[in-house]
């Protein structure tokens, strides 16, 4: 399969890729593991792909105070090497490790794989989940995006067409578990549960389960208010709703959520 | 676009269209075509080869992404003393049953053995993860990369 044609431009900047961005339907092009599959079955067909993969100052993983800043381009093998990101975000660095198959993780990167929003995305769960923040930077300045809003439908991410995600920041945390269910090691989370203890709270988030990465909230509530794993597990599918597909129906989805999520409550 | 891919030691200078995949370019560009093209979704790992070193899907890279960089194909590998290690215990371990997938995997065992020495059975099971046998010969292939690792390759 051959994309459609596109011009193609690489930035030497963040500034330039902005400027480039200015296009109506220019896309960004990072490790290209979203993107292309995309221009190959040709759902996409920009006319313009605007190449960041070689700005190496959005490469970095540091502390800045209770947080972990994340460089966007950061690849899924760096991550899940990093001793820095293993040290205050191991759930992340985990997950990271564990993101589609080698080659994958060899190419694609963090900020990528948010940007493209997928529901079924593993590491838009975790950091959905740890309420992290997304720093884009635009013709107008930097602005740090929640992650409650960042996610706002499938393959729909709250960013601008001029903007560029160019920072993810997390908490620091401890422990914490992603639980995924696959019918092949490689593929995409049918369901997938991430569970982490933060300041006290403990927080829940699921993937499949809905157009967006979702957090679990009456499961949360029923934690916070005394209930065991079993019981609060039980709330796992409420306000969601799960596709039916070639992986799983939507009964299905929403049982493996209920089983997950109490695995995964057990284990924090 | 002009670009410039150094193919296993030679350089290439050549004139692409951005929308080249790398694997068409080897393949048709440069007439190297051990590197397969199999699901063409970057699921089975077919056209793996390494680029600056690490294991990648060349279907699912744009050849302008590999302008400057170092590639090394399945023909890349044996050198004037014969097989490369891991060519050469896939071929004694039989790691292969109808050889489409062979190439694939032979570029992703020498990236995990670079990367991990001296893996365990399921580091090698779970660093093959990209690649698909469709005849699922994995139990030699998994004994091929042993063999491998144990002769330092």
């Amino acid at each position: 399969m051959i994309p459609a044609a596109f011009e193609y431009a690489r930035a030497g900047s963040v500034d330039e890729a902005i400027e480039l961005l200015g296009r109506e339907d220019a896309k960004v092009l990072a490790g290209g593991h979203s993107l292309l599959p995309l221009l190959k079955l040709r759902f996409a067909r920009p006319s313009l792909l605007v190449d960041i993969g070689r700005l190496d100052d959005l490469r970095y993983v540091r502390e800045d105070g209770d947080q972990i800043a994340i460089g966007a381009l950061n690849r899924h093998a760096d991550l899940a090497l990093d001793p820095v990101l293993a040290q205050g975000c191991g759930l992340l660095a985990r997950t990271a490790g564990n993101v589609g198959d080698p080659q994958v993780r060899h190419r694609g990167t963090i900020g990528g794989s948010v940007a493209h929003a997928d529901p079924a995305s593993d590491l838009g769960t975790i950091l959905l989940t740890l309420d992290a923040g997304f720093v884009a930077r635009g013709p107008d300045g930097e602005r740090t995006i929640a992650a409650s809003d960042f996610f706002v439908g499938p393959f729909e991410s709250a960013l601008e067409q001029q903007e560029l995600l160019t920072e993810i920041r997390v908490p620091k945390v401890d422990g914490g578990r992603y639980l995924k269910h696959v019918r092949r090691q490689q593929d995409w989370a049918t369901v997938a549960v991430a569970a982490a203890r933060l300041n006290g709270d403990v927080h829940v988030g699921l993937a499949g389960m809905g157009p967006t990465p979702l957090r679990a909230r009456a499961v949360e509530e029923a934690v916070a208010g005394g209930a065991s794993p079993a019981d609060a597990a039980a709330h796992a599918a409420e306000g969601t709703d799960p596709p039916s597909d070639v992986s799983g129906s939507s009964e299905y989805r929403a049982h493996l959520a209920r089983v997950l999520t109490r695995q995964a409550l057990e284990q924090i | 676009m002009k670009i410039s891919i150094t193919v296993n030691g030679a350089k290439h200078d050549a004139d692409v269209e951005p929308r080249t995949l790398l694997v068409y370019f080897l393949r048709e560009q440069l007439g190297l075509k051990g590197t397969n093209v199999g699901c063409d979704t970057t699921s089975c790992g077919a056209c793996t080869v390494l680029l600056d070193g690490e294991s990648v899907k060349s279907c699912t890279v744009l050849a302008v992404q590999a302008d400057g960089a170092d590639v090394t194909t399945i023909e890349g590998l044996a050198g004037d003393g014969g097989l490369h290690p891991v060519q050469q215990a896939f071929h004694e371990h039989h790691g292969l049953q109808c050889g489409y997938c062979t190439p694939g995997f032979v570029m992703a065992s020498v990236s995990l053995l670079k990367e991990n020495p001296n893996p365990s059975e399921e580091e090698i099971r779970l660093g093959l993860e990209g690649n698909l046998c469709r005849c699922t010969g994995y139990h030699n292939i998994l004994r091929a990369v042993q063999a491998a690792a144990r002769a330092g390759a």
